[in-house]
């Protein structure tokens, strides 16, 4: 049996699956909202929020942020564990990232689903 | 034989000197590639919230999210942040590819390394042009 040390690590190839997978994800997104903004003609207020109205964008963004937050917490666990090596220092720090991700979730969902109701 | 010209022994490193060490390209893009990720994640996230939650707010919101965004200390941030999303997304695309097995030679390797660089900075030249 190798030494294995709580550090939230898979020893697998699901990380490296999921960084890619997000990461197309996100750059479709992003070339979307460059089509949408291209489209529009710029920034506009009503048509960024007639944009927002619409649940099939508010659900590719929450897909986006989704992907978006994953993917940092693959990549920022791969930083912890090239620089952080004492176990104790980066158990913590990636417990105070992963609940700052969560966080990041709610909030997310309260800009795309709080505020639209008309 | 230019080689037995040389001295036997010769003076090396005897540790890893990041900052001695001449750096390949592709190591700078690398090393890019990862504090890029780390301002996206620091900065660029809860900024990317913040500004979508304001833009949807009011018009008044929107309005005063924008006069912010317009101090010049903020257009500094956004440029930064244009240019680390710019080079993260480049440099993973080059990624990509070689998970494709594409450009995986020395020679490729080195050449979409400085493209990844010189197009990043490019487009963040134009976005900063367009900030000012």
């Amino acid at each position: 049996m190798p030494k294995r040390v709580v550090v939230g690590a898979h020893y697998g190839w699901r990380d490296w699956l999921v960084q890619r997978v997000s990461a197309v994800v996100m750059a479709l997104y992003t070339l979307l909202v460059l089509f949408l903004l291209l489209r529009s003609g710029g920034l506009d207020y009503d048509a960024w929020k007639a944009t927002f109205g619409s649940e099939l964008f508010r659900l590719a963004s929450f897909v986006f942020m989704l992907s978006l937050l994953w993917h940092a917490w693959v990549g920022v666990r791969n930083i912890a564990m090239d620089y952080l090596k004492p176990v104790s220092l980066r158990l913590t720090f990636e417990v105070v990232v992963i609940v700052l991700l969560i966080g990041y979730i709610g909030w997310t969902i309260q800009v795309l689903w709080g505020g639209v109701a008309p | 034989m230019a080689a037995l010209d040389r001295p036997a022994v010769k003076a090396r490193p005897v540790y890893l000197n990041l900052f001695a060490i001449r750096q390949p390209l592709p190591a700078i893009v690398s090393i890019l590639h990862r504090i890029s990720g780390a301002l996206l994640f620091l900065i660029g996230i809860p900024l990317l919230l913040w500004v979508v939650q304001r833009s949807l707010g009011s018009p008044d919101a929107w309005a005063q999210m924008r006069a912010t965004l317009a101090a010049p200390l903020a257009k500094l941030v956004l440029i930064v942040l244009a240019w680390a999303y710019f080079h993260h997304f480049i440099a993973g695309i080059r990624h990509l590819m070689m998970d494709l097995h594409w450009g995986m030679d020395l020679k490729s390797a080195r050449q979409s390394s400085a493209v990844t660089i010189v197009l990043a900075v490019l487009l963040t030249l134009g976005v900063a042009v367009k900030l000012w």
